[in-house]
């Protein structure tokens, strides 16, 4: 029954023979394990010999592979740690033994070679693909010896509702399987070069080195057939023993580094080892597939979460106690006030009062609770601001799931991506999502809002709908209420580049963010709100303010238009306004259709306020002529913590002209740090508070993010120093305290006379006559850029070109720093969202093709 | 100290003796020509040894910046010059006991048609160069910094594009063209370009000389450090003498084609002038060239005192004091 039994040969371990790529010679050497089945094993291992370690690193291949998959950690290992990498009998440069090894005799294998090698103190493991469960039945053997496990695309389970990963299976059948993974090197070479970024020639030869013959493969093939897709497998009840073992080992801290697109190893046994290992720490790399060490950079990951390890950073939490997001709606509950309005074509579409919305989020609750949804679980929210989002919302976070919200704007393929990582258990959505959810097969049970026909319970494949739940929930008691520390949002917003990242907010966090919000702009219960900013639009009930949408499509501000939003106003009798900047620009060109009556209804407001992208003062200004006895604010933040400043148009124009935009003084509760730059525009590491000094801008406050969702090591990048919040832009204090930001980090030109930030050269350069945009950009070796001035003129040139004398003069005399050259362009790229924010990096790029003799070709 | 420099009819080699002489060193410049620089003088060809040794003699430090230039020649002459004259220097220094030597080099030892974005200054190597200049230069620096030792320090200094007032090579070249409407921009004009006003190149031959015990076997390139597009130094330089900004535009690989065909008719013809155009010419005036500048102006605790800017504003007032 064993494949290949006929072809078993035996043979002594050996060294590796030199010249492979990446490997010490040094670290190679052969150990004997004398009783091992009683005539003594010789395995070969890799071991950096620390002398006088304090933690030891064991590293466990999987199948095809070899110790070869470790030279990463051991060329670059955590300090003081002894890095062994194994390779298993029948494997790698160990000794051919003639015998079929199952998972148990495995697991003995590696203990006796831990025994022979007499290794003391803390151990974290280290494994990837079926050396996964070796190493965690050896965790289980060695629990006083365990610190930590780290584990790679590997799994202790095999759902039996599920088919196994094709590629296993396929292998594993009969015949085949001699073929494919014996006789041939096809497997070998084919799981070598399952990783995206294909490994160089010479490394793809290195792994293949020690399987040159159909003999001394004899054991990949076993090792396939050893594992246990059926329940009556002889390695079925080994296999068990080491997922059962995991209860003993939930409270171990763990770090799951995992490939996401790993067609054997797919996301659904991230999730079954992230349920049995609660402690575990996630890293899922976006793209990479199953040969995870190759593709990435583990030993930075190890060693980060090693240290942490070593010396977890006590971050205490802040003590005050808040009330919980649904307090201010429970206190309403009484109330007839309108709590949450749609609006449609001028009118109001759909609306619910305080009460209602309080009995609803209720029902809802109790219904989601009854359905068996259960605290933690995640429910994805794939529907627009409004009544519908408001009672899903509020009954998730009333019953301890977790609100999984992505921005509409990511585009199909954004949203199945951050869903994929999210994966949500759940997912509410409006039609069109369910429909988009079906086909796209994105993850979670899906619940209608609306309560569909039978046709299009089938089309969109529904599992429940809201009107079900509220029925399953009508009269059930409250379900129990999450704490403080529960986890109770993901969102994902879109990146500047790369896949949206999903940033968590614990109750904790999102209650200090409402608390903040509140004190800053004194927002009472007599405030109502018009939110024309998607993030806004959900914190009116969590306010106890009554809010309104306005009729426009919320992922394309532009859309908004000033009768559209003075009849949201009037509709509630507004206060407060929050609208991004491309809203506003629009409310202003549309201004002279607005009625006098709906002037009168913009002229109650009291607060106007505007973010998600830079702000220019002026169009504030212009926007609050529309609403003559509103303050016009504008609060600095990003998705992982808002606000973080705020300014009042007033000071704007007190601050003046400066390097960069003030933004204000940082909020109450909010601590800023600047982390001075180095000549090569990276930060130095020794954040303070002096004025004029400008460096990234690093943040503390009790309503900064939890963390980023499953992306442990961005995480732990973002965290440093703990607790504060790195936010990737470049800002410096002034003497009163005030921020002032001068650009992303991504864009600092280091020149030779230090770094130089993009933003106040851009603005110095729009003063000049004939510049209608402009953009700083370096070309060159970091430490030894230029700066390039890049401007989009009016009238606009037919194609891009060198600026003329005339025009290269005035641009270079309205900057401060040395300019190389000025190239004139008839538009820059700028985001399509808020259409404000410049692509630099594309124009950085261009720039650089142009001005080392390139074509002078369109931006 | 008692300084030697060689080729003192050259721009560079007129300035940084003037520059030694004014700062009270005993100067003398070695070239076949008198050079009306007013320092004491000597005569003779660069490869005839004892004529150098001649003008060696009692010196303490040497500027080795007598070459051969351009694209015209053969090999054998590039050869004879650059390498076999550079080595007679060696020795002359050597046997008269010099103790330092600056040797003016070029950028383009160390590459070939490539562009530059902030590059370093690498090793020269004579098969990776373009054309017999470079060729004969890298040999030539390759033999003087592998001479360098405790008793005779040798620094290669490499000035990339010196120009000034008075400047025949490139500045003259250009309004020469201009005036007759020849002038062209190769390419788009925007490829960065290095350039080194004189005296600024001056005072870096005269910082390695100071140095130069300390710098001993190395090479450095100097520059403004303000590179600018090629298009627009040209409208500088042009617009210096009061003449128009505007220049005819040809496409990179006609000039380059352009520029191979003129140095086959040049041969063929045995021209000694240089051609308007040469294939070297076109790939240099088409792709960027321009260099770190941090490690040099550590090295020679020196940096630029005229700015481009500056510059252009002296060349301007050059032109305008220029009789008609």
């Amino acid at each position: 029954m064993t494949a290949g039994v006929d072809d078993l040969i035996t043979a002594p371990a050996s060294l590796p023979p030199l010249g492979l790529p990446e490997l010490d010679p040094k670290w190679s050497r052969l150990v004997t394990v004398p009783g091992l089945d009683g005539e003594g094993r010789t395995f070969h291992v890799l071991d950096n010999a620390e002398p006088d370690p304090d933690i030891t690193l064991l590293c466990v291949h999987g199948n095809p592979s070899w110790s070869y998959l470790w030279r990463d950690l051991l060329a670059l290992p955590p300090p003081d740690a002894r890095v062994i990498a194994i390779d298993h009998l029948d494997m790698g440069y160990s000794e051919r033994t003639g015998t079929t090894r199952r998972l148990e005799q495995r697991i003995d294998d590696l203990s006796a070679l831990t025994d022979q090698l007499a290794i003391e103190g803390p151990v974290v493991t280290v494994a990837h693909d079926w050396g996964g469960p070796i190493s965690l039945g050896w965790a289980h053997r060695h629990r006083d010896q365990l610190i930590g496990m780290v584990l790679s695309n590997t799994a202790v389970h095999q759902p039996t509702d599920d088919a196994a990963p094709t590629i296993i299976r396929i292998a594993r059948s009969g015949p085949l399987l001699d073929t494919v993974a014996v006789k041939t090197s096809t497997f070998v070479r084919g799981a070598v070069e399952m990783s995206r970024r294909r490994p160089a020639a010479e490394v793809r030869d290195a792994y293949l080195a020690p399987y040159a013959s159909a003999e001394r493969r004899a054991a990949v093939g076993d090792f396939v057939a050893d594992i246990p897709l059926e329940p009556d497998h002889p390695s079925a009840s080994g296999l068990d023993d080491v997922a059962a073992g995991l209860e003993d080992l939930a409270d171990v801290p763990a770090l799951l580094l995992w490939g996401s697109s790993d067609p054997v190893f797919s996301d659904r046994y991230l999730h079954d080892l992230e349920q049995r290992l609660p402690r575990a720490e996630t890293h899922r790399f976006a793209g990479a597939r199953h040969y995870v060490p190759e593709e990435v950079h583990l030993a930075e990951a190890v060693s980060a979460w090693i240290g942490q390890l070593k010396d977890e950073p006590q971050v205490t939490a802040e003590e005050i106690e808040r009330v919980p997001l649904w307090e201010y709606l429970e206190r309403r509950a009484g109330d007839d006030d309108l709590a949450v309005v749609e609006m449609a074509e001028g009118a109001s579409s759909r609306q619910i009062t305080f009460a209602e919305l309080a009995a609803d989020v209720d029902r809802v609750a109790s219904g989601l609770h009854e359905s068996g949804v259960r605290p933690g679980d995640r429910v994805a929210l794939l529907v627009p601001p409004g009544v519908d989002l408001s009672v899903s919302l509020y009954a998730c976070w009333k019953m301890g799931a977790v609100a999984v919200f992505v921005d509409a704007g990511l585009g199909v393929r954004g949203i199945g991506s951050a869903l994929r990582s999210a994966a949500p258990d759940y997912l509410i959505g409006i039609p069109r999502a369910l429909v988009a959810a079906r086909v796209m097969d994105w993850p979670g049970k899906r619940i209608a809002v609306e309560a569909p026909s039978n046709a299009g319970r089938k089309v969109q494949g529904i599992w429940t709908s809201l009107d079900e739940l509220r029925q399953l929930g009508e009269g059930q008691p409250t379900p129990p209420q999450p704490g403080r520390d529960d986890l109770a949002v993901v969102v994902f917003t879109s990146g500047a580049t790369g896949p949206a990242k999903g940033v968590r907010y614990r109750h904790r966090q999102a209650q200090a963010q409402r608390d903040v919000l509140m004190r800053l702009y004194d927002i009472q219960a007599t405030d109502r709100l018009v939110a024309a900013f998607a993030p806004f639009a959900l914190y009116g009930p969590a306010m106890g303010i009554s809010s309104v949408v306005p009729d426009m499509e919320l992922t394309s501000p532009g859309t908004l238009d000033a009768p559209a939003l003075a009849e949201a106003a009037k509709a509630i009798d507004a206060t407060l306004v929050f609208a991004s900047p491309a809203a506003l620009a629009n409310v202003s060109a549309t201004a002279d259709s607005l009625s006098s009556l709906q002037r009168i209804a913009l002229g109650r407001v009291r607060l106007l306020m505007s973010a998600g992208a830079p702000v220019p003062p002026a169009l504030l200004e212009r926007a609050s002529r529309l609403m003559p006895d509103a303050e016009a604010h504008t609060p600095y933040g990003m998705t992982e913590v808002l606000p973080v400043a705020d300014i009042s148009l007033g000071e704007i124009f007190e601050a003046g002209d400066g390097n960069g935009v003030c933004v204000g003084h940082p909020v109450h509760g909010v601590e800023t740090l600047i982390d001075p730059l180095d000549g090569q525009g990276r930060p130095i590491g020794e954040p303070g508070t002096d004025a004029d000094v400008t460096g990234e801008v690093l943040i503390k406050a009790a309503h900064v993010k939890d963390g980023y969702d499953r992306l442990w090591l961005t995480q732990h990048r973002s965290a440093q120093p703990p607790g504060y919040h790195r936010s990737g832009d470049v800002g410096r204090l002034d003497d009163t305290g005030r921020l002032w930001i001068e650009g992303r980090m991504a864009h600092v030109i280091a020149t030779e006379n230090g770094p130089l930030t993009p933003v106040g050269i851009e603005h110095a350069v729009q003063s000049v006559d004939g510049v209608a945009l402009a953009a700083a950009v370096g070309v060159g070796p970091e430490g030894a850029q230029q700066l390039v001035v890049v401007v989009a003129t009016s009238p606009a040139p037919r194609r891009p070109r060198l600026a003329d004398l005339a025009l290269a003069d005035r641009v270079r005399a309205s900057v401060g720093a040395p300019v190389a050259a000025v190239l004139e362009v008839p538009a820059l790229p700028v985001d399509k969202r808020h259409n404000s924010k410049i692509d630099r990096l594309r124009v950085a790029e261009w720039a650089a093709g142009v001005l080392a003799g390139g074509r002078l070709g369109p931006l | 100290m008692k300084v030697l420099v060689t080729g003192g009819t050259s721009l560079l080699g007129g300035a940084v003796a003037r520059r030694l002489s004014e700062r009270g060193d005993e100067t003398t410049v070695f070239q076949r020509r008198p050079s009306g620089l007013g320092v004491h003088e000597e005569f003779g060809d660069i490869t005839d040894a004892s004529a150098v040794a001649r003008a060696m003699d009692g010196a303490d430090a040497v500027v080795h910046l007598a070459a051969r230039v351009g694209v015209v020649g053969s090999w054998a002459d590039f050869e004879l010059t650059n390498v076999e004259g550079t080595a007679t220097v060696l020795s002359a220094a050597r046997q008269a006991g010099v103790s330092r030597l600056v040797f003016v080099s070029s950028p383009s030892v160390a590459h070939a048609g490539e562009s530059l974005v902030g590059a370093g200054a690498g090793p020269a190597d004579p098969e990776g160069t373009s054309g017999h200049y470079a060729r004969s230069k890298a040999m030539a620096e390759r033999l003087a910094l592998g001479e360098s030792d405790d008793g005779l320090n040798v620094v290669a200094i490499r000035p990339h594009l010196v120009w000034g007032p008075g400047d025949t090579q490139l500045i003259g070249r250009i309004i020469d063209r201009a005036r007759s409407g020849r002038l062209a921009t190769i390419g788009s004009g925007a490829a960065l370009i290095d350039t080194t006003y004189i005296d600024n190149a001056a005072d870096a031959l005269v910082a390695a000389l100071d140095r130069a015990d300390r710098l001993g076997g190395r090479a450095l390139v100097i520059s403004n450090g303000e590179p600018r597009p090629i298009g627009e130094l040209v409208a500088r330089i042009v617009t210096a003498a009061g003449l128009d900004e505007t220049s005819l535009r040809v496409p990179v690989s006609v000039a380059r084609f352009g520029g191979r065909m003129a140095e086959r008719w040049w041969e063929l013809r045995d021209r000694t002038d240089d051609p308007p155009m040469t294939e070297f010419l076109a790939e240099q005036l088409s792709t960027a060239h321009w260099f770190d500048q941090r490690e040099t102006r550590r090295a020679l605790d020196w940096s630029p005192a005229v700015s481009l800017d500056e510059g252009f504003a002296r060349l301007r007032r050059w032109f305008e004091d220029q009789p008609s």
